[in-house]
């Protein structure tokens, strides 16, 4: 350490990372953040190889991110380049539950449910199974590099590669069909850009959840910083009892609790905090509300016959009324600001869920030439060109009829050489189908005139698209 | 090093601001009563930050940064262009061989054929038509025909029309095949009187409405003079080129004075015999372009 006269050395200015070494724990809040984990990671390691049938010209697979095609496919719903208003929606339904959650729940995402937290506490899991407990692998760490502590560590990071890699893996299939790719990947048959995404992301998995850890939540996280923002006095928060537990100190069987809080000061909360705090000292931003030191001290609170919940879920309300000696209310869920986020929430859920319910089977676009405007023919009729595309969203090739409403004498026609008569356009099933029509009409009083060309399918449902028929320059 | 020595780092220099709740120094910064405090930055930043420099330099070597610099791979642009060129010059090459043993009309009949001449003919059209006939073939009026109509004055089949570009008209300095017609300058030449030439000019400008002139005073002169070419209802002769005036659609104007001027001291467009700029393939993607720009004859 640098006397206070020294001028500090330049690496003294940044703050070494303090280790972690979180102690295994059970209780409820452990056994809900194993549920949450399993089926997280369930989740996320299996969903790419459910299977889906959309019919034979479309991908069976359930979850898909079609980059090639264009196309995302998520069970019954399917997304067009043309619908990525739906991803803003269910960006904005993301967000929105954060916010909703939060003010109820507290950092409940951060605690049970975050990548990071999930991947960590799997991470740390695996550093547990080889390198044993606390103490056991900070001995290790700390000690002199032996044979034991070479393969354990070898071990242990080996361990966490291959997760790392299985977890690169099974994104990149989200973006493929899986059990192609997994066997071409057994065959070596990858493609280079694949096999670069498996590489990046096993290295991020492995530094991440490695060696980042609490890092993150605490530094890198923007989640985490804005989330106390939607805190107020009733959101859920870890609180320790302080007029309960101080003044804290060492409790032996059958001595007299005279003049000691209910807080044996055992350390366990602070030895089995995934991000190394001390609850006792208060909410802390580090604090990933995972319940933890709530379960290590409902052990030591059984061990030494006291009622449990000196570490609980708690709000600031109610420790602020304990302090000033009140009579503590009850947690508040129901309140002004969580029934605006429900208000919000349904509403915005309620449009998506329209959209999607009323979404077309198919859709039609109109582009008027600009170039040339219109054309005027040797009868002296004019002429306007048209480019229309038919979107076919459904799985079935189909065929659609054109027909114009809206002016008066006017033959419209199928610019091809070869190609179908207007009741009979062809559109390949998810594909979209490009016509050239024109449009003829003996010049009409207005220009621009107003009218609509109709698209119906084999169902007679009908889509109908308003555009104008040009027939004298804007500024003549 | 922890938070309470580095906030005495300073301590001799004046003497520290520290907060209370944190007990850690501040940097003296405030705003509305919220003070800054001075936590060092995490080791782990430090290092990713000189990961991220040297990365920086490298990448300095690994691009062309400055002129006379290629990179590590020797990369241009200019390669990069060359290269995504001949990929897809190499993708033409697969319709290419198909398309230059095809007929004009087996290019119509086969859409794969017809929709890469459309693609071709496009680009090429703005390269080499557009300065006379305008980017989207409106044309101009003073001689430049617009090739959307239906109104065409050596024919409108996909045929004619690659004839027409094949070896252009009145381009007598490249070739004799070329299509050649001339009208008599009827004014300048002492062909015909003024006033002749007016009555015409009246004649002419009726052609279109579709009565009957048999009895106007220029029949006569239109039928001793004109019809030879423009045809006896002067709806034009396509082996000379002969313009229809029986229509809607003037090459230079469809006003009396246009119409007197065009019979007094007539002009005659040019348009290059293309074959000696453009190659085969080239002509018959230009000639299916312009065929389907909606005037196009069977």
């Amino acid at each position: 350490m640098n006397k206070p006269s020294e001028s500090p050395s330049f690496l003294s200015l940044f703050a070494k990372q303090e280790r972690v070494y979180p102690k295994r724990v059970s209780g409820k809040f452990r056994n809900l953040k194993w549920i949450a984990m399993v089926v997280c990671l369930a989740i996320y390691y299996l969903a790419p190889f459910i299977r889906w049938d959309r019919g034979p010209y479309a991908p069976d697979q359930a979850i898909l991110i079609d980059l090639p095609a264009r196309r995302a496919y998520w069970f019954w719903i399917e997304i067009w380049p043309q619908e990525v208003y739906i991803l803003t929606g269910l960006l904005i339904l993301a967000a929105i539950v954060l916010f909703f959650v939060t003010s109820m729940f507290g950092r409940v995402w951060c605690g049970y449910f975050c990548f990071q937290t999930i991947w960590t506490d799997l991470f740390v899991w695996v550093e547990r199974i080889v390198q044993g407990d606390r103490n056991k692998r900070k001995r290790l760490r700390e000690g002199k590099w032996t044979f034991e502590k070479t393969w354990k560590v070898a071990l242990t990071h080996t361990l966490w590669l291959i997760i790392a890699w299985w977890t690169a893996g099974s994104f990149v299939l989200y973006f493929n069909d899986a059990p192609t790719l997994v066997k071409s990947f057994f065959t070596g048959d990858v493609s280079t850009v694949v096999l670069g995404f498996i590489g990046g992301l096993t290295f991020m998995t492995y530094m991440m959840a490695g060696f980042a850890r609490e890092q993150v939540c605490t530094f890198m996280c923007p989640y985490a910083r804005f989330q106390s923002a939607m805190f107020d006095k009733d959101t859920l928060i870890i609180g320790y009892d302080e007029t309960r537990g101080e003044p804290r100190g060492k409790h032996k069987k059958g001595e007299s609790w005279d003049g000691l809080g209910d807080c044996v000061d055992c350390s366990l909360c602070v030895q089995v905090c995934p991000t190394g705090i001390d609850i006792r000292k208060g909410l802390q931003m580090e604090c990933i509300a995972c319940g933890l030191c709530a379960d290590a001290c409902d052990t030591t609170m059984e061990k030494v016959g006291l009622p449990l919940g000196l570490i609980k879920y708690d709000t600031e309300r109610r420790i602020e009324e304990r302090a000033a000696g009140k009579k503590e209310s009850p947690i508040k869920l129901l309140r002004p600001r969580t029934i605006l986020y429900t208000l919000v929430l349904s509403l915005v859920g309620g449009a998506m869920l329209y959209t999607l319910v009323m979404r077309p089977p198919f859709e039609m676009n109109v582009l008027h030439d600009r170039n040339p405007l219109f054309v005027k023919l040797s009868n002296g009729d004019i002429r306007n060109g048209y480019r229309i595309k038919v979107l076919n969203k459904t799985h079935q090739h189909q065929t659609f009829a054109l027909s114009l409403r809206g002016l008066e004498g006017a033959a419209i026609r199928l610019n091809s050489p070869t190609q179908q008569d207007l009741k009979h356009l062809y559109v390949r099933a998810g594909h979209v189908g490009q016509f050239k029509v024109f449009v003829q009409a003996a010049a009409p009083a207005e220009s621009p005139k107003e009218f609509s060309f109709t698209l119906t399918n084999e169902h007679g449902t009908e889509a109908e698209v308003t555009t104008v028929f040009v027939s004298q320059r804007p500024n003549d | 090093m922890s938070k309470k020595d580095h906030s005495q780092l300073h301590q001799h220099e004046h003497a520290p601001d520290i907060d209370k709740v944190s007990g850690v120094e501040t940097t003296g910064h405030e705003w509305d009563g919220l003070k800054e405090l001075n936590n060092p930055l995490p080791r782990w930043w430090l290092w990713v930050f000189l990961a991220c420099c040297i990365w920086a330099a490298w990448f300095v070597f690994q691009r062309p940064m400055w002129p006379t610099h290629r990179g590590v791979e020797n990369y241009t642009q200019f390669k990069e262009l060359a290269e995504s060129q001949a990929q897809i010059r190499a993708r033409q090459n697969a319709y290419l061989e198909r398309f230059s043993d095809a007929s004009l009309d087996e290019i119509m009949a086969d859409a794969e054929l017809y929709n890469f001449a459309l693609a071709g003919g496009n680009a090429v059209f703005k390269e080499n038509c557009a300065t006379c006939h305008g980017t989207g073939a409106e044309g101009n009026i003073g001689g430049y025909p617009n090739l959307n109509d239906d109104d065409w004055l050596w024919g409108g089949k996909v045929t004619d029309i690659y004839q027409t570009i094949h070896s252009g008209i009145r381009d007598t300095a490249h070739t004799m095949e070329t299509r050649i017609s001339a009208m008599p300058a009827f004014g300048v030449d002492n062909i015909l009187p003024r006033e002749d030439i007016q009555t015409l000019t009246d004649f002419v400008s009726k052609l279109h409405e579709g009565e009957d002139l048999t009895a106007h005073a220029g029949y006569k002169i239109f039928q001793e003079n004109c019809a030879t070419c423009h045809g006896a209802d002067g709806k034009g002769g396509r082996e000379v080129g002969a313009p229809n005036l029986a229509d809607e659609i003037w090459l230079f104007g469809g006003s009396r004075e246009q119409i007197f001027r065009s019979i007094y001291n007539p002009r005659m467009g040019m348009m290059p015999a293309w074959r000696y700029r453009l190659d085969e393939n080239t002509l018959k993607q230009l000639a299916v372009y312009v065929h389907q720009l909606g005037g196009g004859e069977k």
